[in-house]
């Protein structure tokens, strides 16, 4: 595989105004072939625009989007080797699940029995074959969500773009959903390009997170790196399980699961707690200290039952000087 | 027949069946099927006094019997057997179902292109609205001084015949342009055509927008979103508005007479022609008829497109 092929989709000052505003912010980014990456941020912070640019539906106010060493950046919808999963799923509510998968094939003038034959391939891969007559409003929202998949799939594109596919479904279904979607990726072998607002969907998809904030990105990098090594303030507290704390060098961070309570150690704190959230295998306890910052400690219910923690107690808190992770300013 | 009482009586039949299905244990479900009678009494009353009974009337009178300057009860089918053996009756009809045709073609062309603009090239609500209002202030006058409005318009002398002769594009002034079915549809349309630009317009924005974008992004183009998801989706509105402008252009009468310069028949014509004359019995008969053929064509309608959803 050539070095050109594997740089995949590039994204080149990558630029959306609406007006005076700046939605995407000359955005430059790299994703190599078969990759599942998440864009990860905030409502308002460009993610859909971005998204929307690459799928051709924004028109790019500047720069350029390159996809398999072809600039697509004005290219049409179609043209461009892109398909899109929306966020609602947009199925045609007055075609049954067969014709909406067949829809991109009907428009590009494809006969009735060739299209159909293709579309029972893709029906067998997303388990929906006995259902392939009912309509949209008699399916459930996961096999909605597959219909959707499917109806993408089916022009072979070479990046499929997710615009917050997991976000109409409830929690439950949303985690089986999630795996369903790797799995597919893996299958494929192509890029996933997600847009998400949860920390959760992209640490546990992505092989690349790329966190947004005010049309910029604020890190791009893998998932452990992300948590383990946020790159500044807003990236750690944006993922969350971190707290600040200001340092002679700056701000840094430290995993909430590695501040220990009611035990002295490099660095302690005396701290009040103020509220126990007990959450099964773990307890996260929120403390303050005597200038009024708030901490999260995130410990295992062994270590919660084994001291006796009570709302109110005074503790102490410590963690260790390898766990804290600087932050740039 | 009123379109309002129509999608009324539709809306009624859809909530009770709602509240039937609530209740669970027995006495729940007595009490809330006590409730919902009470909740449908006042519909039931309006509907009862307002639409069932001029019916009945209307149904037994068309049985009376009638002379030069009376009608009294009896239980004869003369009215039906003229209405029936009459050669007027079918060109009559015929001459009525051709304006209904005309109008209802020229009111669709009209609607969905005045509703698709609205819906799919206004961005903003605000002229949305804007726009919209306008489309409904001819609305603010009757319906007999807009047509009347047309007459000077028209006429053999009429602005349009004047600007005509004076750019030199016809010689002699035009005299199918008033008092003749060209009048007649021009009225018509012109009276019903925001009739079907509200329903369509209403369905049009219930379209979510992201279908079009999907519809896009499959690779449609503009002719085959419209084609394909576009009337596809609007054919309840157009179906709504078909009802209004084919059952009000099936039962007018005052249209036709205006316009036509009295040259045309309608159905409509020769009931309020029988009524001039004190003929209500066959006046009736010819309602009653006229009722049924209308119902069954919406009856036709319906089976095609369902409307519920829209109601």
């Amino acid at each position: 595989m050539s070095m050109a092929r594997s740089k995949h989709l590039e994204l080149i000052k990558t630029t959306k105004l609406y007006g005076d505003v700046k939605a995407v912010d000359a955005i430059d980014l790299t994703i190599d072939e078969g990759k599942y990456v998440c864009i990860l941020g905030p409502s308002g912070c460009g993610k859909s625009s971005l998204l929307r640019m690459v799928a051709g539906h924004e028109v790019t106010s500047s720069g350029d989007i390159i996809l398999a060493n072809k600039n697509i950046t004005d290219f049409p919808p179609t043209k461009r080797g892109t398909a899109m999963m929306f966020q609602n799923y947009a199925l045609f509510p007055h075609l049954t699940v067969q014709d909406n998968i067949a829809f991109p094939l009907k428009m590009s003038g494809m006969e009735k029995a060739a299209r159909y034959k293709q579309v029972d391939i893709l029906l067998e891969r997303v388990q929906l074959k006995s259902l392939h007559d009912r309509k949209p409003d008699q399916l459930s929202g996961g096999q909605q969500q597959r219909v959707a998949l499917a109806r993408a799939m089916i022009t072979n594109p070479q990046i499929l773009l997710l615009d917050e596919p997991l976000s109409a479904l409830d929690p439950f279904l949303r985690t089986k959903i999630r795996a369903e979607l790797k799995q597919l990726q893996r299958d494929l072998g192509i890029s996933f390009l997600h847009v998400t607002h949860s920390q959760d969907e992209a640490l546990a998809l992505s092989d690349l997170v790329v966190v947004m904030n005010e049309g910029r990105i604020e890190q791009a990098a893998t998932a452990k790196d992300v948590f383990n090594a946020p790159a500044n303030e807003f990236v750690a507290r944006f993922i969350g399980g971190h707290n600040i704390i200001e340092t002679d060098n700056g701000k840094a961070a430290i995993r909430v699961d590695r501040v220990h309570l009611g035990r002295k150690s490099y660095a302690s704190l005396p701290v009040s707690i103020q509220e126990i959230e007990f959450l099964g295998a773990r307890v996260c306890i929120k403390v303050i200290d005597e200038n009024g910052r708030e901490f999260s400690v995130d410990m295992t219910d062994e270590m919660f039952f084994a001291h006796s923690f009570e709302i109110g107690a005074s503790s102490f808190l410590s963690w260790e000087k390898e766990d804290v992770h600087q932050l740039a300013a | 027949m009123d379109p309002e009482q129509f999608c009324s009586g539709f809306r009624y039949k859809r909530d009770r069946t709602s509240i039937m299905k609530t209740g669970k244990s027995e006495v729940v479900a007595k009490a809330a099927q006590k409730l919902s009678w009470f909740l449908v009494l006042p519909l039931v009353l309006i509907l009862a006094f307002f639409l069932i009974l001029p019916l009945v009337t209307i149904g037994i009178v068309s049985f009376w019997d009638y002379n030069e300057w009376n009608f009294f009860p009896a239980f004869i089918f003369d009215n039906y057997h003229y209405v029936f053996t009459s050669h007027v009756t079918l060109a009559t009809y015929l001459k009525t179902l051709k304006f209904t045709v005309l109008t209802w073609f020229f009111c669709v062309t009209i609607g969905f292109t005045v509703a698709y603009f609205l819906a799919f090239h206004v961005r903003s609500l605000k002229w949305q609205i804007a726009l919209f209002l306008l489309c409904t202030i001819p609305f603010w006058t009757s319906n007999i001084i807009r047509m009347i409005s047309w007459i000077p318009f028209l006429g053999r002398n009429g602005i349009a015949n004047s600007i005509l002769l004076e750019m030199g594009i016809i010689e002699a002034p035009l005299e199918w342009l008033l008092f003749s079915d060209f009048a007649v549809v021009l009225a018509f349309v012109h009276l019903y055509a925001l009739f079907m630009v509200v329903p369509i317009f209403n369905t049009m924005m219930r379209i979510d927008k992201s279908l079009i974008e999907a519809a896009h992004d499959a690779g449609a183009s503009g002719f085959q979103i419209l084609t394909n998801i576009i009337i596809p989706l609007t054919k309840p509105g157009i179906m709504i508005g078909s009802i209004f402008v084919i059952t009000l252009v099936m039962g007018d009468f005052i249209t036709v007479r205006f316009m036509s310069g009295g040259q045309s028949a309608s159905v409509g014509r020769i009931i309020s022609n029988e009524i001039a004359l004190l003929q209500y019995p066959a006046a009736a008969a010819n309602a009653v008829v006229l009722l049924s053929v209308v119902i069954f064509m919406v009856a036709i309608m319906l089976r095609f497109v369902d409307i519920r959803k829209e109601l």
